[in-house]
């Protein structure tokens, strides 16, 4: 890859000879490194309603796309790129796509939500349109013919009547601007005048190209957020308090000041870092530094053992507006049967396979970060006003890192390099080390859940109660300048902490009588907390479906039908659909996962094996917006080691049009993985005062040993029509992570007939439940 | 600090640092790589894999004195500018999801296939398996590192038929 000299718009596209030089890898390789080199600013947010923010065409006929995206891993730029070129009538392998770096990328916010294919790829959609008509206009000038007379092909009009007269994109405006403006109220509603295209006139979406981003990962040419290296800079570590809620008393400066390399001690409140020379130097300093650190007078929290307890006896901080259907009251008191049942998930952590990074550099009075941040403009916002800098001044270059998922939506090193390199006046690079990514990450919500239902005598679902407990108050937002770690620990506090969340099911049975309430609870400690909640992959999803979908299962043991069948009646006894038609859907995407596993109909559990290993299987659905997503997991559970595998997973998701059909495959596939690691291993473990699972070791994570020895993922268009010509793409990165925990429960249930409530379900914990149960 | 030699694929670099600094640091902020990346300096996650006498060894605890043999990393493993067969089945199986990790995985199936061409599934799983990925791209890495593997098996058939 050739990095670019120069980093602003305005100077891609004054220097095309740098443009060409990098463009003709930009097929197999990602244009990463184009803001890297420092550009002088001030950095003016690119205007949305200028068709040139979005698009540069160049006179050889090859096209960027800038969008304010980032890419956490499952494709998104390819797949931008597809969309775009296929409104553009332009050869995908002409196409790059820059994305997320806030100076040269309109403000899309980054990556958050599954948003990509679902609302932010529309406004690209429509100004790729507009970019097609406004250039088939040129054309027609150009060949004297009118524009319903002319073709377009990979960026080639020609004259219907005679293809011999032609003229290209890049002839017609390569190297110029478009000076075309759009319209819009708000940047994910900006359009021109063109419409875009019905889907079937697509030719590159369907087709699944391979990432233009995996050769440089695969060749170690990509230069990563943590790769970026600049002239006088210097390392920095964190020291973090000792125990949650500690106060700094003293540092004992002198503890390092002798050490190689040494440059300084910062520190602010409870903030704690070491500048050094070389890396290894600061990571040494960080260790050697004494300080005295006073314990806080009560405990922040109770221990993760005590935490669920704890959490259904605190007077919640909200309560979520009751959902009610029917009269449960009175269904309960007529039913034939009432089952209760509670379902504990602990915190989880990001845990992320490399720890926080970033690297700012304070040159020219101005602020650079290099950052992987997903929400590359939400860091630039809490970066300016943290550091009390105007936002012109401020820019974040995105560059890729390890997963996205949530954590790098609050990355916290982006502020922290930014402030350490103000002080210092050089350029800084933190990196957080494995105990303290793993220990102060943000954490998913904790989740405590109370089901009740009620059959009638032919054992229909007729009532059912959730209620759930979810420690999630001053859930952190997207590195704002009062609750982004560095500041919580300076002692800045925001008047009222963020309310936080708590789900209810997400799922479209027809239940005659229920009610669905929730609670947000505090732990002790709300501030400068290891126990920080933010967003992870589909925020509350997995805890509440593992309640919910695991409930269901229950009630249809106790129903003493087949679950599948159990959840196909709820699904099949209303008529009436929302304008998704997500009830249609639903009963596709169960009908296709069925289908595609082999599911013999039978109550569950099966009948038991004989040997040490017992198999079964379970089904769980749900979904996240318009994504709907069926799974069914096969699993051996060993009666003598209390070991779960996952041995075959099948989903069938409809997330509408499909872009790349590869790329949506290997997403759902991880992300299924992903919800079976949170489902036997994760768990955030901690005393009274501490996270205590800070590696590795203590706090293990699936393996290659785990990996399923088949998975199926079964691509559904479960739409009544789905030849609409305006059929809509919803977005795919999270729903696939809900059903899993419950699927696995249900199959664990299936083989062993002990019912697993409590995430994970690791080796011992389930030993000790196949012993209680007798299985 | 003291001059220290190392040969890192292939090239000779001398560099003046701490001899315990672990080997990760160098080859990073000193030799300029960017395959070898850190991930928890405990050597329990792979992502600083590089090959020393044909052993995956994980940079990020080995300190920087103790290696007195060449040094391959993933920047290395491209002959003639054609890739490895392991990092063409990457790229053809669409394995990473970040990538973050893949230097690990890639490196640690290299040592794998070079010992064995042929493995087992079950070998597959044993020889990456204290290499993680967060991501979960397990199942599409056991998959690439088959295809490797055949690949290798149908490159060496035409090696020898040539000089048969």
């Amino acid at each position: 890859m050739t990095p670019l000299a120069k980093t602003s718009r305005r100077d891609l596209l004054k220097s095309a000879g740098l443009l060409v030089v990098s463009f003709t890898a930009a097929g197999t390789k990602p244009l990463a490194a184009q803001s890297t080199a420092s550009a002088a600013g001030p950095y003016i947010d690119p205007d949305f309603k200028q068709l040139d923010s979005w698009i540069v065409i160049r006179e050889d006929n090859t096209a960027t796309f800038y969008v304010g995206k980032t890419d956490c891993g499952q494709g998104t730029g390819t797949s931008f790129r597809q969309l775009m070129a296929d409104e553009l009538d332009f050869a995908y392998d002409k196409t790059s796509c820059v994305m997320g770096s806030t100076d040269i990328t309109v403000d899309q916010g980054g990556s958050g939500g599954s948003t990509a294919m679902e609302r932010d790829a529309w406004p690209m959609r429509r100004v790729a349109a507009e970019a097609r008509r406004v250039l088939l206009e040129m054309g027609s000038s150009r060949l004297g013919a009118p524009v319903d007379q002319l073709a377009v092909r990979e960026g080639v009009i020609t004259v219907k009547s005679d293809p011999s007269k032609r003229v290209t994109y890049g002839e017609l405006v390569g190297g110029k601007k478009f000076h075309v403006a759009l319209t819009g109220a708000n940047i994910n509603a900006t359009t021109g005048v063109a419409k875009v295209k019905p889907v079937q006139e697509h030719k590159i979406v369907g087709l699944s190209p391979q990432r233009y981003d995996i050769p440089a990962k695969v060749d170690g040419s990509l230069k990563w957020a943590v790769d970026v290296k600049l002239p006088g800079m210097v390392h920095a570590r964190n020291v973090k308090p000792p125990v949650a809620g500690a106060k700094l008393i003293r540092i004992d400066e002198s503890s390092v000041k002798g050490l190689p390399g040494f440059i300084k001690v910062i520190s602010k409140g409870n903030y704690v870092a070491v500048v050094c020379e070389r890396e290894e130097q600061a990571i040494n300093a960080a260790r050697q530094l004494k300080a005295n650190w006073q314990k806080p007078a009560t405990a922040p929290f109770p221990s993760s053992e005590d935490l669920f307890k704890f959490m259904r006896s605190a007077a919640p901080t909200s309560n979520s507006k009751p959902i009610l259907v029917g009269d449960p009251d009175k269904a309960f008191a007529g039913a034939a049967k009432i089952v209760e049942a509670n379902y504990d998930i602990p915190f989880q952590g990001h845990t992320a396979i490399a720890p926080a990074h970033a690297m700012a550099d304070p040159s020219n009075g101005q602020m650079t970060v290099y950052s992987n941040d997903m929400k590359s403009y939400g860091m630039r916002r809490g970066v300016a006003e943290f550091l009390g800098m105007p936002p012109e001044k401020v820019r974040v270059v995105w560059m890729e890192g390890p997963q996205g998922y949530g954590r790098t939506a609050a990355d916290d090193a982006g502020c922290e390099a930014a402030y350490l390199a103000k002080e210092i006046g050089r350029p800084v690079r933190m990196q957080w080390m494995r105990s303290e990514e793993s220990a102060w990450d943000t954490k998913a919500p904790a989740f405590t859940v109370a089901m009740r239902g009620g059959l009638d005598a032919d054992g229909n679902l007729i009532a059912l109660d959730y209620n759930c407990q979810a420690a999630d108050y001053n859930h952190v937002g997207y590195n704002e300048a009062d609750t982004v770690l560095i500041a919580q620990l300076m002692g800045i506090r925001r008047a009222t902490p963020a309310a936080g969340s708590a789900a209810t099911p997400s799922e479209m049975y027809a239940i005659p009588h229920r009610r669905m309430t929730s609670q947000v609870v505090s732990l002790p400690l709300v501030w400068e907390t290891p126990l920080r909640t933010g967003n992870l992959r589909d925020p509350n999803g997995p805890q509440s479906t593992f309640a919910a979908e695991s409930f269901i299962d229950e009630m249809a043991v106790a129903a003493k039908a087949d679950p599948l069948e159990f959840r196909m009646k709820m699904l099949t006894a209303s008529t009436t659909d929302d304008s998704g038609f997500k009830r249609a859907r639903s009963i596709a995407v169960l009908k296709a996962a069925a289908e595609a596993y082999g599911w013999d109909r039978r109550p569950s559990p099966k009948p038991r094996d004989t040997g040490d290993i017992l198999t079964g299987r379970g089904v769980a659905y749900a979904f996240r917006g318009q994504t709907i997503a069926a799974e069914i997991a096969e699993v051996e559970v060993n009666r003598k080691t209390g070991h779960v595998w996952v041995k075959r997973l099948v989903c069938a998701h409809d997330c509408g049009l499909v872009v790349n059909p590869v790329a949506l495959r290997h997403t759902v596939e991880c992300a299924m993985l992903h919800s079976v690691s949170r489902t036997l291993y994760e768990e955030v473990q901690f005393d009274t005062e501490k996270v205590i699972g800070v590696d590795w070791t203590s706090s293990p994570t699936l393996t290659h040993a785990d990996a399923p020895a088949k998975i199926d993922v079964v691509l559904v268009n479960g739409d009544p029509n789905p030849n609409r010509p305006d059929l809509p793409p919803y977005g795919a990165g999270e729903t696939a992570c809900k059903p899993m925990l419950a699927a696995i429960a249900n199959a664990i249930h299936d083989a062993t007939g002990v019912r697993m409530r409590r995430i994970p379900f690791r080796p011992a914990r389930v030993l000790a439940a196949l012993q209680n149960g007798r299985a | 600090m003291s001059n220290l030699t190392l040969n890192v694929n292939g090239k000779m670099h001398t560099v003046d640092v701490n001899p315990s600094t672990p080997l990760l640091y160098i080859l990073r902020n000193d030799v300029g790589l960017q395959g070898p990346r850190f991930g928890c300096g405990l050597g329990q996650c792979g992502l600083c894999t590089v090959i020393i006498n044909g052993a995956a060894v994980r940079s990020c605890i080995t300190p920087v004195s103790t290696v007195k043999s060449e040094i391959t990393t993933l920047e290395g493993l491209a002959k003639d500018g054609k890739l490895h067969p392991l990092q063409q089945a990457w790229i053809d199986e669409q394995v990473p999801q970040c990538g973050f990790c893949q230097n690990g995985q890639i490196m640690t199936a290299k040592v794998l296939l070079d010992k064995n061409p042929k493995p087992t599934d079950a070998q597959i799983r044993e020889a990456v398996n204290r290499t993680l990925c967060r991501c979960m791209t397990y199942y599409r890495i056991q998959a690439a590192i088959k295809r490797a593997s055949t690949t290798i098996a149908a490159q060496s058939a035409a090696e020898k038929e040539v000089v048969a």
